[in-house]
């Protein structure tokens, strides 16, 4: 039970990682595309073949991965982000299963017995969970706060004015394509570094963990969570690995099939573009030029809190 | 001086020619007017100049410097602001992000050269400039004395006053050159009256205005040069005295809008 727990930790983190890439894209600039399981896929071969076939650390095949996922989302980006709406999740989504039968193509079967990372001597391996919790939500950590800076700067703005409308973005100096492309690249990167989380944890890569229905999945994470709010992509990471996770965590496998799963995210997604587009936490209203300084911002917070009680 | 000049301007929609050999031109500092009955082509002429669409043919001068089929960002960049006939509001960004916007290509040049390292640098010093950028946005907002609905999401604005944040928007970019495409649409009278000194307020910082308008009222009053299109072509152009006694404007328009 215990064991289950933290192994929703793990890929919640994972995902948590991969819905921050998500969100970029979609929420904050506003492109619908379904390719994340693409560039999750990349990061994860990168990974693989680095530290299986070159002996290369972990750590140097981070980079990358971030680096050869962003270029893939660059390759795709440019031609398809022309597109609009629907179109350009069908061209995305299919430019991602692209990316996986290639990687079938080359060798179904995957790799396997990757090395584990190691951190000053230590080995991070799957029979210690708590080790590789840290280690992941760190990393969630990081990219949430790198995430946050671009957000509220003039770079993040500009995306959501484009998000927003295209054309006054437009009439506001923007060079929209561009934006858009770097949006897209940041997205597919993350999406990489996620994938190279994944190759650690699982040690094995198989063309089959990178299907379509995981593009849905993060999309899932971050409509539910609420668009363009990180610390609600977060949440969404959380709950949709409950829920994935959900038939082995109460024993009824036998009573649930796994393709609920696939009835339950499409519900999810259908449920709140209805009920609640702008997801459960909502928007991330940031207040410029607050004069408070961090402190008193801090005691504000914890004033309101007390009076709640 | 003329600000801005278009030659020989034409844009076809299929067979629609929704402007038609058009020779428009605005002069430096004076508020001029576009006026003309509805689908005579005066959105579509405010299009072709500020970039949102490129022309069939003709050539568009602004500041002496050629400027047909530039994109639309290039042209807001060398000092042309617009706002539009169906409110552009980021409905979804507060108000004053939404002025902040205007200045988005206004702050943060220096000390890095080169696109790429501005692009670092903003993203590094995010608070400083936002600081910067939030100040002078908050000086365009008490310029139309909204300020009190700063942290409010544009969305929640009542009417009258998302169309003055879309002309704040505008006008945080420092244009030489502003169109309004309809301005007072929408608007009750009180809320007319308010836009009518806002734009004395702009003539008075030097920005040259031009306007679409179908509230004669308005134009006739704060309009110093008029053209006026019909069918997409320029049928008249003048002061306000000449074009109420033009008759070609009253036949194709000022006849038929008091009936
Ligand atoms: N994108 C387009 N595609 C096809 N036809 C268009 C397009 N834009 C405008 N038109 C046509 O061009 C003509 C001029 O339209 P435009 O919007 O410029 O008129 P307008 O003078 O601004 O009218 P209004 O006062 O109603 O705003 C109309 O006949 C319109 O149908
Ligand atoms: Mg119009």
């Amino acid at each position: 039970m215990i064991n289950f727990f933290m192994l929703i930790l793990i890929y919640s983190g994972v995902y948590a990682l991969m819905a921050i890439g998500q969100n970029c894209i979609t929420g904050s600039t506003g492109m619908l595309s379904l390719c994340h399981a693409g560039f999750f896929c990349i990061g994860s071969y990168v990974t693989a073949i680095m530290c299986k076939m070159f002996g290369i650390s972990f750590w140097l095949s981070l980079p990358v991965a971030a680096l050869a996922a962003g270029f893939v989302g660059f390759l795709i980006g440019v031609p398809t982000l022309r597109l609009k709406g629907d179109y350009l999740c069908i061209a995305t989504l299919g430019l991602g299963e692209i990316i996986r039968n290639i990687a079938t193509n080359i060798n179904p079967v995957g790799i396997t017995s990757i090395p584990r990372a190691s951190l000053f001597g230590y080995q991070f391996s799957s029979r210690n969970k708590g080790a590789f919790i840290i280690l992941i939500w760190v990393f969630v950590l990081i990219f949430y706060i790198l995430f946050q800076q671009l957000a509220h700067s003039r770079l993040g703005r500009a995306m959501n004015a484009i998000r927003e409308d295209e054309v006054a973005a437009q009439s506001n100096g923007i060079n929209v394509t561009k934006y858009k492309i770097s949006s897209f690249v940041l997205g597919a990167a993350i999406g990489g570094i996620a994938g190279s989380f994944q190759t650690a944890y699982t040690l094995t890569v198989s063309p089959s963990s990178y299907t379509f229905m995981v593009s849905v999945m993060v999309l899932c994470t971050v409509v539910l969570g609420g668009m363009g709010n990180a610390k609600a992509v977060i949440l969404g990471a959380f709950i949709i690995q409950f829920i994935s996770y959900f038939q082995q965590l109460t024993g009824l496998t036998n009573i649930i099939p796994p393709q609920a799963n696939q009835m339950i995210f499409g519900l999810i997604l259908v449920v709140m573009m209805i009920w609640r587009p702008q997801g459960l936490l909502g928007r991330d209203k940031y207040r410029y030029g607050d004069p408070r300084t961090f402190k008193e911002k801090l005691l504000a917070v914890a004033k309101r809190k007390g009076g709640e009680r | 001086m003329k600000i801005l000049t278009t030659d020989h301007l034409t844009r076809e929609f299929g067979g629609v020619i929704a402007v038609n050999d058009v020779n428009f031109s605005v002069e430096q500092g004076l508020v001029t007017g576009l006026i003309g009955p509805n689908g005579a082509g005066k959105t579509t002429l405010f299009n072709q100049i500020t970039g949102v669409d490129k022309p069939t043919r003709g050539t568009i001068t602004f500041d002496g410097k050629d400027i047909t089929g530039l994109p639309a960002w290039k042209v807001s960049r060398l000092g042309i602001a617009r706002t539009f006939q169906n409110i552009r509001l980021y409905k979804e960004l507060t108000v004053v992000e939404n002025v902040m916007m205007g200045l988005h290509f206004k702050v943060g040049k220096d000390p890095f050269h080169g696109r790429f390292l501005q692009a670092v640098k903003s993203y590094v010093f995010a608070q400083r400039e936002n600081r910067e950028m939030y100040e002078r946005a908050m000086e365009w907002l008490h310029f139309f004395g909204i300020e009190s609905h700063a942290q409010d999401f544009a969305r929640s604005l009542p009417y009258g006053m998302q169309r003055e944040l879309e002309i704040a928007r505008a006008l945080a970019a420092d244009p030489k050159l502003l169109f309004l495409d309809e301005p007072a649409a929408g608007m009750n009278p009180a809320e007319t009256a308010h836009l009518m000194d806002v734009v004395d307020k702009i003539r008075s910082l030097g920005v040259t205005v031009v306007l679409i308008e179908h509230d004669m009222k308005l134009v006739m009053n704060i309009c110093d040069q008029i053209t006026v299109l019909n069918f997409g072509t320029k049928i008249a152009e003048g002061t306000p005295q000449a074009i109420k006694q033009n008759k070609d404007v009253i036949e194709a328009y000022l006849g038929k809008e008091e009936e």
